[in-house]
């Protein structure tokens, strides 16, 4: 199941990463499914976020390569990569007075030169943008006066008008209640679906990351312990093994996805 | 906006002449020189400094995401008025190009020394390692320019301008400093995308495409060439670029795009409104615009941060 190679754009060869002397990566190889939301579970610490941020080259390999289209992520421009992939940061922070339209704005940073700002093609994808994470009505609105949900569908929609095929999205619904990490993770659906975006989102909740992907990856102590689909992913076996959990797996009522009923973690109280 | 703009740098250097001409003298002959020898230039280089001042600050407000970052609080105009004062001190008074050019290795040395500093802990660059970092450089080279000045009991008078801040003295440099300053704009002009990104986080910066080196290279060198000529027109003047970028944020919001350009004016017409107030209220001597800046400035500085949350840059 580890090693079933995927075909796919963005790929991970050997990866090793990891920050002041200590390797929280080590040789991971891994291929991102194409048009697919793939999600990434695993313990604090595992290493899942580090993976991420390697992935979108936020942080360099130590050793090994990610490559998009075959073309090691260090040999393209920063600017070149931006157009294909965006990566969403854990918990963001905007500038006090930014509007949600001046945010989603910057969306088109990588496509606009310095003598030519603005145009209205630029517009015209920032309004669609807007219109995808139903935010036309508040566009106006500054960003810091938004709800949770909405600021993280703000973010989003940033994303959305850089026009990358790949987004990288670290806990999205991270400090959200489960009413607005719904509303996120519908959204992130959604953008795949309908606009046929390659996700890979790191989650915690691992009934909601069974329930909106297509494809999951479990890891642990930086390596990659098991990948599939939800339902050969998520086993009471591997809850055991990659997060030391006693559960039962059920199937959801509504689409029969794997459902966790967690057990307890083994501590007599 | 632009037409308020326009206005503002347009009434600012008249106002101050048509003050002095009804408070002091009425006879036009001495006014006429006056204004032609004495106003004229320092107002040329009160305009000028203030463009560099304004700029500098939003730039390294803008760099460090730190809404109490100023050119000041970091060291580099202390740099830059210690490398003039040593090399004076030692050599005798210098040529304003060769002052500027003093001014601008200062404050390089003095920005990439904070720099470092600030991103040698542990946990790297974060605004207060590199606020702390600044703050011990600023009280370094604060300290020594002191000690040469205090040191030179005869040269008293000229260095005393490097400890605060004037524009009565250096009325000369601007033709000598005018085309480091051009370059400084320019540079800052070409940041401002770059800093539009930053403003969302060094990470959403990278994946919206901006090279953090480059940008930061770009920022280092605008800020150093800004405040170097500020410096070298009119000493170390602390407050200007802590002020205006908070005022120009009140006005025209997030955008770097019209943040430049506010604080390019806010900085000029700060400056020259001080100046003036200066000379209107220690008449017939006057206060330094340096310490004028400082006594009207902190108090507006701090009914600021007090009625507005102190905002996320």
């Amino acid at each position: 199941m580890t090693e079933l190679p995927l075909p796919g754009r963005l790929r991970a060869e050997s990866l090793t990463l990891g920050y002041d002397g200590r390797d929280i990566i080590s040789g991971l190889t891994l291929s991102v499914p194409d048009a697919k939301v793939t999600a990434v579970i695993g313990p604090n610490g595992c290493g899942k976020s580090t993976l991420l941020r390697g992935l979108g080259r936020l942080l360099p390999p130590r050793s090994g390569r990610v490559t998009l289209d075959g073309e090691p992520l260090a040999k393209l421009s920063t600017r070149h990569i931006a157009t294909q992939l965006s990566v969403l940061p854990q918990t963001p922070s905007a500038p006090s007075g930014l509007t949600v339209a001046d945010l989603v704005s910057r969306g088109r940073h990588p496509r606009q030169k310095w003598y030519q700002q603005f145009s209205g093609a630029d517009q015209a994808v920032v309004a669609e943008a807007l219109a995808a994470t139903d935010l036309l009505d508040l566009a106006d609105h500054p960003v810091e006066e938004l709800s949770g949900g909405q600021r993280q569908r703000a973010w989003i929609s940033m994303t959305l008008a850089q026009e990358a095929g790949i987004l990288l999205l670290d806990e999205p619904t991270t400090y959200l209640d489960l009413a607005h990490q719904v509303e996120v993770l519908e959204l992130v659906r959604g953008l795949n679906r309908r606009h046929g975006r390659t996700v890979v989102m790191v989650l915690h909740d691992i009934s909601l990351a069974a329930r909106y992907s297509d494809h999951m990856v479990a890891m642990k102590a930086g390596r990659i312990v098991a990948q599939g689909t939800p339902a050969e992913v998520v086993t009471p076996d591997l809850l055991q093994e990659v997060f030391g959990l006693a559960a039962q797996v059920v199937p959801e009522p509504t689409e029969g996805r794997p459902h966790v009923i967690p057990l307890g973690a083994g501590l007599r109280v | 906006m632009g037409a308020a703009a326009s206005v503002c740098v347009g009434s600012e250097p008249s106002s101050p002449a048509q003050i002095w001409h009804a408070l002091f003298t009425p006879s036009g002959t001495t006014m006429d020189v006056t204004i032609r020898e004495l106003r004229w230039p320092r107002t040329l280089t009160g305009i000028a400094a203030g463009i560099c001042l304004g700029v500098a600050g939003t730039l390294t407000q803008g760099h460090t995401r730190n809404a109490v970052a100023d050119p000041g609080l970091l060291g580099i105009n202390q740099g830059a008025a210690l490398a003039i004062v040593a090399v004076t001190a030692v050599a005798g008074q210098q040529l304003p190009l060769v002052q500027a050019v003093l001014a601008f290795a200062g404050a390089l040395l003095a920005s990439v020394l904070v720099f470092l500093i600030g991103t040698a802990s542990r946990h790297g660059q974060t605004p207060v390692t590199l606020v702390l970092a600044g703050a011990a450089v600023t009280a370094l080279c604060t300290g020594l320019v002191t000690g040469i000045v205090l040191l030179n009991a005869a040269a008293l008078d000229t260095l005393r301008f490097w400890q605060v801040g004037s524009l009565a003295v250096r009325n000369d440099a601007l033709p000598a400093v005018w085309p480091f300053l051009l370059a400084g704009l320019l540079l800052a002009l070409l940041n401002i995308p770059a800093l539009n990104t930053l403003a969302l986080g060094e990470d959403t910066a990278t994946s919206l495409g901006t090279s953090l080196l480059r940008a930061r290279c770009a920022g280092i060198a605008a800020i150093t060439l800004l405040a170097g000529t500020a410096v070298t027109l009119a000493g170390p003047i602390a407050f200007a670029g802590l002020l205006v970028p908070h005022l120009a944020r009140a006005l025209v919001g997030a955008d770097y795009r019209w943040l430049v350009p506010a604080s390019a004016v806010l900085g000029a017409a700060l400056l020259l409104l001080a100046d003036t107030a200066g000379r209107v209220i220690a008449r017939p001597g006057e206060l330094s615009v340096g310490v004028v800046l400082a006594v009207i400035g902190a108090p507006f500085f701090v009914i600021l941060a007090r009625r507005r949350k102190l905002v996320t840059v």
